[in-house]
């Protein structure tokens, strides 16, 4: 991805800087790591829109042509997969990093008291965090979400409720809600630290004052937490966006396209279809999209960073 | 960054809570924690009991009735399943896992040190633009790149073989390593590192033998985080492996379309290639969100 410039900012030099080390030593240091990733990261995204302009089948490998914006017209006037992913890609990423904040939220306000087994249960929130994508799709997909034998479909039939085909009926509400399980755990994370670095004396007081919990929420946490909450939502959103585990294992993008997000789409267009000039030209559009996304957040990093 | 957690287990939070939301905290954590608990208790299960309704999830030992006449929630234990997996040949794939995340870590570890300690300590121009430009190649989506990366690696003939895993895992934790490393050298008191150049040590023997051993513990936590999302990682595996090379989400895969009507030895299939990432992950909690956050919350 294109490097992000930013304003430079006054630093103050640190004392021991300049009298010993030099630029030049700095710049060996960094080298190899710099190269690094320009070779295994920048590189293949430029070949990625060289690609994108090709008429290019790995089906048909000796017939390979220059087809200008063709891939990309195609995309957009003729692919009937291409917005419905968009579609389904905005909803997913932005439902699930709302709703793993307000999740979040709730858990970390939950660890942010004493009591016995804190721990404990800090420990159990932020395991679903930690579970292989791959084992959390499918134990949701199997063991909880199946129609027949799942636990939620037995607690929902407990209260009087129909039996749901989640996966087959509502398959995007479904992911998103294994997706909200996975990265609600990360938001409690940064957000608990957000709530850690609130001082007491300042809710104390507050309280002291007379004020209700739900205003001392609204009008003192909340605008302390308002910059770990960007942070959370914008890094949420860059993983989230990327989504693919989760519906590789459980619909396959399906049924039809109904669960299909853009890395999906490309995944089927570059390994079942074959089509390189295709799956290059969707895959820089989404990173076009990322990096607006993406501008976004390192102002808010480089916000935070500057700070220390 | 200046936020920092104020206090240790203990004290962080408000005063001991009420008691309703203790009861609260236990009660939404232990709904959240079920589907953890119930993969693990499956795994532990015959098939015949593994899809018994109303759901089982408590241990039993020693009894033997048919599992629909056990008491209530609890199942008879077995550890059936996991040898049905392991003689499945799991070893292979666990043991190529551990080479992938070993070995990135290490190069990780080798490119981001220097790199991370020269942008800690200012010592290139531009050193923001380079710690930003890291986390920039950390937010391409790999779907942006797939397409050349799987030419290029099928022309070095590297296709389903672990290199490959290794090249792209490297690049994938390459950049959060930077950042938490620098944040962690940024902690490193500026006398330290003054009067080691004074005594006219050279660089890497400073690095080396004076500023790693001061952040073992940042150290540590840096390689946990990558060796967390390396060991989870799925899509450069689908897209570059297929059985020579592949790693565990691979068996899972491949489990899945041969037997994935038979839960309890995917449970414990599953149970098996969480296992490594969630202890870690409990052992290094503390450190999770400096790793997430990139540094920037501490």
């Amino acid at each position: 991805m294109a490097t992000m410039t930013l304003a430079r900012r006054r630093v103050p030099a640190l004392p021991f800087v300049g009298a010993l080390s030099n630029w030049s030593t700095g710049k060996t240091l960094i080298a190899p790591a710099v190269i690094y990733a320009i070779i295994v990261t920048q590189l293949p995204f430029v070949v990625t829109v060289w690609y994108s302009l090709l008429r290019w089948n790995l089906l048909r490998p000796d017939n390979v042509q220059f087809a200008g914006l063709d891939n990309y017209l195609f995309v957009i006037t003729a692919d009937p997969v291409f917005f419905p992913a968009l579609i389904n890609t905005l909803i997913l990423t932005v439902g699930s990093v709302v709703a793993a904040l307000v999740f979040g939220m709730l858990f970390a306000e939950l660890v942010n008291h004493r009591y016995p087994g804190r721990g404990v249960v800090r420990t159990m929130f932020i395991t679903p965090f930690l579970i292989m994508p791959v084992v959390s799709a499918l134990t949701w997909k199997n063991m909880m979400l199946n129609p027949v034998f799942g636990v939620v479909d037995y607690l929902m039939q407990l209260v009087g409720l129909p039996a749901v085909d989640w996966l087959a009926q509502f398959p995007l509400v479904a992911i998103a809600g294994i997706v909200v399980w996975r990265w609600a755990p990360f938001m409690m994370l940064i957000l608990l630290a957000g709530m850690q670095s609130l001082s007491d004396e300042i809710r104390e007081a507050a309280r002291m004052d007379g004020i209700s919990g739900i205003q001392e929420f609204r009008f003192i946490v909340l605008p302390h937490l308002s910059r770990f909450i960007q942070l959370g939502s914008l890094l949420g959103s860059v993983y989230i966006v990327q989504e693919f585990d989760s519906i590789y294992m459980t619909t396959q993008g399906g049924p039809g396209t109904s669960s299909t997000n853009l890395p999906f789409l490309i995944y089927q267009v570059a390994f079942a279809k074959k089509d390189v000039g295709e799956a290059s030209a969707v895959g820089v559009m989404v990173v076009i999209l990322t990096i607006i996304a993406t501008r976004y957040l390192l102002r808010i990093l480089s916000r935070l960073s500057e700070e220390a | 960054m200046a936020i920092r957690a104020v206090a240790r287990s203990a004290g962080p939070g408000i005063e001991r809570a009420p008691i309703g939301i203790a009861v609260a905290a236990w009660v939404i954590a232990l709904i959240g924690f079920f589907p953890v608990l119930y993969l693990v208790a499956t795994s532990l299960k015959t098939e015949a009991a593994a899809v018994v309704l109303p759901p089982t999830f408590i241990p039993l030992p020693g009894i033997n009735l048919a599992p629909t006449d056990m008491p209530p929630f609890t199942f008879a234990p077995t550890f059936e399943q996991y040898q049905t997996i392991l003689d499945r040949g799991f070893g292979p794939f666990f043991g190529r896992s551990l080479v992938a995340v070993i070995s990135s870590s290490i190069v990780v570890l080798i490119l981001a040190v220097p790199c991370a300690y020269a942008l800690a300590f200012r010592m290139v121009e531009g050193w923001q633009d380079t710690l930003f430009f890291f986390i920039s190649t950390k937010f391409l989506p790999p779907v942006g790149i797939i397409v050349p990366i799987y030419i290029i690696i099928n022309n070095l003939q590297l296709l389903d073989n672990i290199a490959a895993l290794l090249i792209m895992y490297t690049a994938m934790n390459l950049p959060i390593a930077i950042w938490m490393l620098r944040s962690f050298f940024e902690e490193i008191p500026p006398d330290v590192i003054q009067a080691a150049e004074v005594d006219g040590a050279n660089v890497m023997t400073l690095i080396t033998r004076i500023i790693l051993p001061m952040v073992t513990p940042g150290l540590t936590a840096t390689m946990f985080i990558g060796a967390i999302f390396a060991w989870n990682e799925f899509f450069f595996a689908v897209s570059l492996t297929a059985t020579k090379a592949a790693t565990v989400p691979m068996f899972m895969i491949g489990f899945v379309t041969s037997e994935g009507l038979f839960w309890a030895k995917l449970a414990a299939a599953g149970t098996m290639a969480m296992l490594p990432v969630v202890i870690a992950g409990w052992v290094a909690q503390r450190q999770l969100v400096r790793g997430l956050s990139l540094g920037a919350v501490k």
